[in-house]
Parts: C-alpha cells; sequence; structure tokens
C-alpha cells in the first residue's frame, strides 16, 4: 500500500501530528473566525429584518411561495449526507482508506444538518409560532397535521440530528481520552467529563466495536429516509414537474453526490490546513473520486431518466415547466449540467486527475455549485410556471435572501473550524488501529499480522 | 370524496356564457371581506391580495378579437390539495363542503399555496392598514388578517353562519337563495349562482346539471364545488 510510511511513524508521534489542529489557535484562524463571524451576524441581522417587517422583503410572490430558503434548505440536507455515505457505508464495506476523512465527514454532517433543520424556520410568515408544528399536549388543544410532508421533514430531522450527533459522539469516544490524558487545567476536565472515563480496556473497545457498527448500519436507514421525506416535499404535491415518483431516488443520489463532494473539499482543505499530507494522500483523493464518479453517473441517469420521460409523455403543463425552464434559466441549466455530469464524468475517468489536489478542488467544488442549482431549478421554474397560465409569475432572490443564506455557509463553516479546535479532526484510534492491524510481529521464525481480520 | 355528514353541500355555479368581466364581484368580495388594501407596488410585485380574479384571454386577430373572461376564485375542493399538506391544520374541510382557512392557525409555510392548482390562495406578505375613512368600513364578522398568514375565498363563510343560526333559530334548513356570497349578490348579469348542491332542487343544482358544465383543470380529481358553464359556438363566445 502507498500509505505503508504510515506504519513507521511511532504511536506518540502519530498522536502528536494528528493532535496538532487542537494547539492554540492561531492569528489567522482568530481572523478567519471574526470574518465568519461578521457574516453570519448579517445574516441574522437580515433574518431579523424580515421577521419585523413582513415576508416582502424576500423575492417570493404568488405564485412562487418558496425561494432561497427552501433551495438553501434542500441544499444543506443534501449536504447532510456525506457522514452517512462516506463513514458508515465504508465502515460497514471495512474500505480502510476511510479512516482518516471519517470523523471530519461526520462533523460535516452534524453541522450541516443542524444548518438545514433552521431553514424552514427562517421561511415561515409567522415565525414567532413555530411551536404550533411541534406535536406536544398544548392549551390550544391543537395536534400538528401528520399528513402533511413538513411534519415528516421534522420528525426526520430531527431523528437525523440526534442519531449523526450520537454517531460523530461515539467515534469521539476513544480519541476525547487521548486529548483528556495530553491536556491540563480545564481543558483536562472538559475532555474527562466528555471521555465518559474512557480507559480502553479490550471489554471497552469490543463494547465500542459493536456499538460504532451498529450506528453504521442504523444511520443509513434514516439518511436515506431523510431526503426521500425531502423530495416527497414535491413528489406528493399535484404541482407539474414536482409530482414524479423519481424525486425520492433521484434526490438521495443528489444528496450524496453533494456530500461526496463536500468531503473531497474539506479533505483538501484539512490537508493544507493541518499539515496531514501523510495521512490524506493521493490514494484517498483516488478512492473518492471513484465513489463521486460513480455517484455522478448514477445523478446523471436519474436526472436523465426524469427529463426523458416527461419530453415522452409531452404533457403540455409539465412540459411547459421544461420549456420555461431552459429557456429562462439557459446558463444555469448548463452550469449544473457540466458540474453535475460532464465535469466529474470526463475528468474522474483518468488516475493521474482524481490523484490531482487542484483537479479534484475544481470539480468538488463546482458540484455543490451545481446542486445548488440544480434544487433552484427543481422549485423555482416549477412554481412560476403552474396550471393557471394566467398566474405564472417569476422570481428572483432578494438581498435579504442572499444574505440568510450567505450567513448559513459561514455559520457551517465557523462550526466547522471551532470543532477543529476543539476536537480530533482525523480519528486518532481509527488510524492507529490500521497502523496495529498492519503492523506484522515475530512469531517463532515467520512473521504474522498483529491482529486477524474479523470476517 | 367524503360521506356526507350535513344537509348543505355549498356549491356555486359560474355562468360564462353571461360574465360581462366588469369585475363587480372582485371590487364585493373585497369590501365584504376586509381584503387588504393594496398598493400599485405590491400588485406589480405579484403580491395582490384579490381573492378573486377575472381572467381575460384574447381571441383571434384585429379587427375580429373577441375576449373570454374567467372569474377564479378557491374552487372549495372536495378533494383539495392545500389541505393535507399544511402541518397545522390551518387548511381544514367542514362538514358542508367548504375549505376552511383558520388564520390564528396559520404559520405560513405557504406550503398549501404551492400546492393549490388554481393559485388562488394569497399569502400577507406585507402588513396591511386601512386608512383613516377606510377603517369604518371593515366589517366586524370577518378577522383582519395579519402579515405572515395565507388567506383566500371562504364563500362568504359569515353569511353562510348566519343564515344558518337564523336557520336553526326558526328550526328549518337554509332555503334555497337565502344565503349568497357578495361576488354573487353583485354580479349584474347573475353570472354566479350560489346555493346548495346537496338540495337538487336548488337554482344552483339545476344549473349544474347542464350539459354546458365543467370544471377547472377537472383531470386533476379534485372535485371542486365551483362548477362553470360555457356553450359551444362563436355566438357564445
Amino acid at each position: 500500500m502507498s500509505d505503508a510510511e504510515v506504519t513507521v511513524k511511532s504511536a506518540t508521534r502519530v498522536n502528536d501530528e494528528l493532535l496538532s489542529s487542537l494547539r492554540p489557535p492561531t492569528l489567522a484562524w482568530y481572523l478567519l473566525a471574526f470574518f465568519l463571524g461578521v457574516v453570519v451576524a448579517c445574516g441574522l441581522a437580515a433574518f431579523t429584518w424580515q421577521m419585523m417587517n413582513g415576508m416582502y422583503v424576500t423575492g417570493k410572490n404568488r405564485p412562487v411561495m418558496w425561494g432561497f430558503y427552501i433551495t438553501g434548505f434542500v441544499f444543506w440536507v443534501g449536504l447532510s449526507h456525506s457522514g452517512t455515505m462516506v463513514s458508515s457505508i465504508l465502515r460497514l464495506s471495512r474500505a480502510n482508506w476511510r479512516r482518516p476523512i471519517l470523523r471530519a465527514a461526520e462533523a460535516m454532517t452534524v453541522f450541516s444538518i443542524t444548518v438545514a433543520g433552521l431553514f424552514p424556520l427562517i421561511h415561515l410568515g409567522r415565525n414567532w409560532t413555530f411551536f404550533y408544528m411541534i406535536p406536544y399536549p398544548n392549551q390550544r388543544g391543537l395536534w400538528p397535521n401528520f399528513r402533511s410532508p413538513l411534519l415528516w421533514d421534522m420528525t426526520a430531522i430531527t431523528a437525523y440530528i440526534i442519531g449523526s450527533s450520537l454517531f460523530l459522539y461515539l467515534g469521539l469516544l476513544p480519541d476525547l481520552a487521548v486529548v483528556r490524558d495530553r491536556t491540563t487545567g480545564w481543558r483536562h476536565k472538559m475532555y474527562a467529563v466528555l471521555a465518559m472515563g474512557w480507559r480502553g480496556s479490550a471489554h471497552e473497545w469490543s463494547v465500542y466495536h459493536k456499538a460504532s457498527t451498529l450506528m453504521a448500519a442504523l444511520i443509513i436507514p434514516v439518511a436515506v429516509s431523510v431526503h426521500s421525506i425531502v423530495a416527497w416535499d414535491f413528489a406528493v404535491t399535484v404541482v407539474p414537474g414536482w409530482h414524479s415518483t423519481i424525486f425520492p431516488p433521484y434526490f438521495v443520489i443528489g444528496a450524496i453526490l453533494s456530500g461526496v463532494a463536500a468531503v473531497i473539499t474539506l479533505m483538501i482543505t484539512i490537508r493544507k490546513v493541518f499539515h496531514l499530507e501523510d495521512y490524506l494522500t493521493p490514494l484517498h483523493f483516488d478512492n473518492m473520486g471513484k465513489l463521486l464518479l460513480v455517484i455522478s453517473l448514477l445523478w446523471t441517469y436519474a436526472y436523465f431518466v426524469e427529463v426523458q420521460i416527461t419530453w415522452y409523455a409531452h404533457e403540455p403543463i409539465e412540459w411547459e415547466v421544461f420549456s420555461f425552464l431552459s429557456s429562462r434559466y439557459t446558463p444555469q441549466l448548463l452550469i449544473m449540467l457540466v458540474g453535475n455530469s460532464l465535469l466529474p464524468i470526463i475528468f474522474l475517468c483518468f488516475k493521474k486527475l482524481r490523484r490531482s489536489i487542484g483537479v479534484m478542488l475544481v470539480v468538488s467544488l463546482w458540484v455543490n455549485v451545481a446542486m445548488f442549482i440544480e434544487r433552484f431549478l427543481i422549485i423555482v421554474p416549477t412554481l412560476s410556471h403552474k396550471n393557471m397560465p394566467f398566474a405564472w409569475g417569476s422570481y428572483s432572490p432578494s438581498l435579504v435572501e442572499t444574505l440568510v443564506n450567505l450567513g448559513a455557509l459561514a455559520g457551517f463553516v465557523l462550526l466547522f473550524i471551532l470543532f477543529a479546535k476543539f476536537f480530533p479532526i482525523v480519528a486518532i484510534s481509527d488510524v492507529r488501529e490500521l497502523d496495529v492491524r498492519k503492523a506484522e510481529v515475530p512469531m517463532g521464525r515467520t512473521r504474522v499480522p498483529s491482529i486477524a481480520e474479523k470476517e | 370524496m367524503e360521506k356526507q355528514t350535513s344537509p348543505y353541500k355549498w356549491g356555486m355555479v359560474i355562468d360564462l356564457d353571461r360574465c360581462t368581466g366588469c369585475g363587480a364581484c372582485v371590487v364585493a368580495c373585497q369590501a365584504e371581506n376586509n381584503v387588504g388594501i393594496c398598493e400599485k407596488k405590491e400588485i406589480s410585485e405579484g403580491r395582490n391580495m384579490h381573492w378573486l380574479r377575472i381572467e381575460r384571454f384574447w381571441l383571434g386577430e384585429y379587427p375580429d378579437v373577441r375576449v373570454r373572461f374567467l372569474p377564479v376564485m378557491c374552487q372549495h375542493c372536495h378533494d383539495a390539495p392545500c389541505e393535507p399538506v399544511c402541518p397545522v391544520y390551518a387548511s381544514y374541510h367542514n362538514p358542508d363542503g367548504l375549505n376552511g382557512q383558520v388564520y390564528v392557525r396559520c404559520v405560513g409555510t405557504r406550503y398549501c399555496g404551492n400546492n393549490c392548482p388554481y393559485a388562488v390562495r394569497v399569502f400577507n406578505f406585507y402588513p396591511h392598514e386601512w386608512p383613516k375613512p377606510l377603517d369604518n368600513q371593515l366589517s366586524p364578522d370577518v378577522t383582519v388578517r395579519s402579515r405572515g398568514v395565507m388567506e383566500k375565498c371562504s364563500f362568504c363563510i359569515q353569511r353562510i353562519r348566519r343564515a344558518k343560526e337564523e336557520a336553526t333559530a326558526e328550526g328549518r334548513l337554509v332555503r334555497d337563495g337565502e344565503v349568497q356570497p357578495a361576488c354573487a349578490q353583485t354580479c349584474p348579469s347573475e353570472a354566479m349562482t350560489f346555493g346548495n348542491l346537496a338540495d337538487l332542487r336548488s337554482r344552483a343544482a339545476r344549473l349544474a346539471r347542464s350539459p354546458r358544465r365543467f370544471h377547472l383543470l377537472e383531470h386533476l380529481g379534485t372535485h371542486p364545488s365551483v362548477i362553470y358553464l360555457k356553450g359551444g359556438g362563436r355566438e357564445h363566445v
């Protein structure tokens, strides 16, 4: 294996290198955090402005009653599928190259689903009455309507936030213990509480392995259900262009596409910032590139099927939506198709390009821009040209909506850099476990693997 | 369709061969239901509050131009797409076949507005005010809606309620023609007929059996309570 040199490093050195991200922040970190904080504050100010004045500060109207907020919502829910895909599926399939990436992917899941969960609340006409949607016994004598996909959404997202947080925390436990043993003062106390008395006994490891495999298996159906339900928000309506049976699988594939691309972007950033060139090698990018290629092919297939069936049926109202989309939003459509299909499929077929960090950065960023556009193109053109031609309209996002979306992006990055400062961003125990597994020990005249691979 | 649990099934028949597109119904509706007064800016942004709109379609080339009018309000569907999607039951179906909207319950997800194929649901994007003399015109029977909630045609439910109360007090059912919404009352060409479709002898039910009948977007299977009449041939255009 090409990452064989990792095995040469001593355990202490591995710990040192992987925990370097926890050192006191540099000036650059403070500047970045300050900048992100300012953007988040702008987003909050924009939201407050909207709450004080009314929904007219957005670009929405009749008939386009959903716009940038729901686009953002679907986008961030999609992004949250990174952790599940990279961490759970690769854990279950015993892909060892996942080890340095999984922590970042899981953290990204938690933060992006948190950000996503804010959008449905931001977009309400009366945000202050959001608790009407929460099912609890109340003096109003009202119960929310569980026939509504929005309630399914809320249930699924809450389940996913809880599940993915537990998944992240479970994986963190042994690493928190490592950090606990290497810190002093208040930090030591904090990590001691968080590590929950982890000692690293054989019994603890055995329970830990069972629990993480179980969590990995359990989080996958939750993730699939979350994005299927988001798709049902659209698919169960009678709106032409939304009412489509392919939406749930298509949305899940799109979610995994943006999730995997975001993990690649994140890997490149972490590698650069924390100098983890030894741990995130071109091999990892090669494998992630293959994954992205497969998902991109799947996405292309799903998109083709959706458009082809509509074109073949040529149902007038539905076809009107598609023709309006392609004439009014031609540049956006092209950016989307290049970013989601053409670019990944052509570039990622070549090993040389998959192993090039620059190429991977461009491809992964473009995929996510394209995925944001894809969500926009699903929501807005469809609503603009619904069944009654007399009531057709158009939509362009207002400054307030744009600021809230930028604030959400900055908030996500801010949460992430804070997390990276306080918690090990590379899973130390998983990386070291691989080293131990790969190390060979002398036994008699021969050398055998230190741990037999469990099957 | 649900089982009939009430002696009433309110419906309206709109004879398009009679409609002149004068717009009196739009004004009457605005006055009756405390519909917000919109400025020019609001309307140009596509945020007008009309519960009832007259769709106008031009046919033919100059000089042989004809115009068709289509008054569209909430169709009070019996299988309404707006009802199941509301997370808080602000949009609900009442036993009389009306499609209700509870303003105080509405949180403003606007999902119903997206799912309404007729695009008749209007959202309070702006807070609305009634400048000084106009506030005297506000009807005490109708809630004044705050910004951030969805509203729509109610078939003047306040009038229906009053008629039902009077009828109950006298121990009878509401008589045909005893109640009608503001639009039907105002229509100078009597294109709109409101009545109880469950009573087969009512004027509305008799008109609804006309061979000229059709529903808007009938293929969607929403089973609207509004029935349109339209004859064929050029003389009817």
